[in-house]
């Protein structure tokens, strides 16, 4: 036993280092994970581009990497994936921002006590169990609405994608609300608004922010989505915006070439790298294009 | 408590019977019967708790946004009850405004600040032109016209309090409710907001709740004084201030507690 006051203290000082040291490390393993990524995904895309030119690559309309004749051209994926986002999002934008003003702002407390913590379970569910869903379930019901829907169609596969982010535009946007002040809708309800206007006039533009970055995440994440859609849409690529047609998505391309026997090193090989990099891209940018818009439409309480 | 009546002359723009509000199993106003006289400037106060926010809000049905909160008795609006069963607490509140004790500007520009409430309520006719009148009634004209698209938030504190009357103002209200507009406020823009409610008193009825007394004298026509949720003493100004009835209102209008 140490009869040093000061002793004391610098063993805690010892003990502070250390866990400086330990979480800064955990810090830097993500980054570096990052950089790790996005330097093989451009190595092995400067391969791949040594042998398709990118102007071939963005433009070409037919994606035939693993028959011959090889086409690179990855514009059906890109509108694949597209599809699908775009399906999903026109199914979880507005529904989503329902249930989050519901909740906000007339579900009673209690309930929406309940309610929330659901939600959040909702978005833990395995994505092959959605796909699942979508290919047993949503197909065969949608296949009585249209005649002549195929087993595997984007329609089926955007709805499950919607279906899936609902949850998390409802959540987040449902947060972004509540946190609005209670004097803001005070406001709202002396000048003589309805519970709905007060909702929409006032409570959904100051809270549009959160709602925005709500929608952004949603759409980013249907478009890195993959097993639902290899389930549910196919592995069909199909330059078409037609949602009754099988069509294949960036992700599912990633997907069947990795599980496939493609030697490595391979042109094959290095084409999900090029699509992965693109996928990137398209993320990256609307993260970037989600900054903006927030910065520029923000309608910041005091 | 029996009804303390002010001669209203038969015209009283708002008349309580037997009013009391209740939190819950908490009876925060008891039994409050009084009239307030049309286009006269009427200060409730009293110490902290004592209900007279909660009174206020009995005017324009605030308390009905409280899930706990129930209000019995009668408030006689233009001869009709504002809690009777058909009444739209929502069309009460658009002909009853309301000024809040923290600014509440919408983080929006100031013109959709004051254009907002015409435009829920479909009144019609030229926004462009209520906003400018309804920014000149409250005296911020001449300070805003210039950046009408600019945020409201850029406004300084006594700026958007005088916004947010005119927003309220906006909607053509028979009666003005002011719960501490000026609590937030340094002591120039307190002058401004003062000297504002000796104009708008020509046009409207004004119901205004404050903790400071100089200025419920300086404002005021009448002057209610609340206590425990009880009415104690209501009548001129000059009266509760200089000559009051009761012992209680002295003591507290001459800072002896509260």
């Amino acid at each position: 036993m140490s009869s040093s006051v000061l002793g004391a203290v610098s063993s805690r000082t010892a003990r502070e280092r250390l866990v400086r040291a330990v979480v800064t490390a955990a810090g830097g393993v993500s980054i570096l994970t990052t950089i790790g990524i996005v330097v093989v995904l451009v190595w092995e895309s400067i391969g791949f581009f040594r042998r398709v030119s990118p102007v071939e690559f963005l433009t070409g309309t037919e994606w035939t990497p693993l028959f011959q004749p090889q086409h690179f051209g990855v514009l059906p994926l890109l509108a694949g994936s597209v599809l699908v986002a775009v399906i999903a999002a026109l199914i979880a934008i507005p529904l989503g921002l329902g249930s989050a003003i519901y909740l906000s702002e007339y579900a009673p407390r209690q309930l929406r006590a309940v309610i929330k913590p659901t939600l959040e379970v909702l978005a833990g569910i395995p994505t092959v169990v959605y796909g699942y869903f979508a290919l047993t379930f949503i197909t065969p019901v949608l296949r009585h609405i249209i005649p002549g829907l195929g087993i595997f169609n984007a329609l089926a596969a955007g709805i499950v994608v919607g279906v899936m982010v609902l949850p998390m535009i409802a959540s987040l946007s449902e947060d972004a609300m509540f946190a609005v002040p209670r004097e803001l809708r005070q406001g709202g309800y002396a000048l003589g608004g309805t519970k709905f206007e007060v909702a929409t006039r006032v409570v959904t533009p100051a809270a549009l922010s959160g709602i925005v970055a709500s929608f952004i995440l949603a759409i980013s994440r249907a478009i890195g989505e993959t097993m639902a859609v290899v389930l549910a849409a196919g592995m069909t690529p199909n330059l078409t915006f037609d949602p009754r047609e099988s069509i294949q998505t960036m992700t599912a391309y990633i997907v069947q070439v990795s599980l496939g026997d493609t030697p490595f090193g391979s042109i094959e090989y290095q084409s999900i790298f090029a699509v992965g990099l693109l996928l990137f891209m398209v993320t990256l940018a609307m993260n970037i294009f989600g900054r903006w818009f927030l910065k520029r439409y923000r309608e910041e309480y005091a | 408590m029996s009804t303390i009546r002010v001669t209203a002359g038969g015209d009283a723009a708002l008349e309580t019977r037997d009013v009391s509000v209740f939190y819950g199993s908490n009876e925060a106003i008891k039994t409050v019967s009084f009239e307030i006289p049309r286009n006269k400037v009427v200060a409730l106060i009293g110490p902290s708790g004592c209900g007279k926010s909660t009174l206020l809000r009995v005017f324009n049905r605030m308390n009905d946004l409280v899930p706990t909160a129930r209000v019995t008795g009668e408030v006689l609006f233009q001869g009709e009850d504002l809690y009777a069963d058909h009444v739209d607490p929502v069309e009460v509140r658009r002909r009853i405004g309301m000024v809040f004790q923290k600014p509440n500007p919408f983080p929006k520009s100031i013109y959709d600040n004051v254009a907002f409430g015409p435009k829920i309520n479909g009144t019609g006719g030229d926004i462009d032109a209520i906003v400018e009148q309804s920014l000149q009634q409250a005296a911020l004209w001449d300070e805003v016209k210039d950046r009408l698209s600019a945020s409201a938030l850029e406004l300084s504190g006594g700026q958007q309090q005088r916004l947010c009357i005119a927003r309220a103002l906006a909607v053509t209200p028979e009666i003005l409710l002011m719960d501490e507009p000026a609590s937030a406020l340094d002591p120039i823009a307190t002058a401004k907001i003062e000297e504002l409610i000796h104009q708008l008193v020509a046009d409207y009825t004004i119901v205004i709740v404050t903790h400071n007394m100089q200025q419920a004298a300086r404002v005021s026509d009448y002057t209610a004084y609340l206590y425990l949720g009880e009415l104690i003493e209501y009548d001129d100004t000059n009266t509760i201030f200089t000559a009051p009835t009761e012992k209680h209102t002295e003591d507290y209008v001459t800072g002896r507690f509260g």
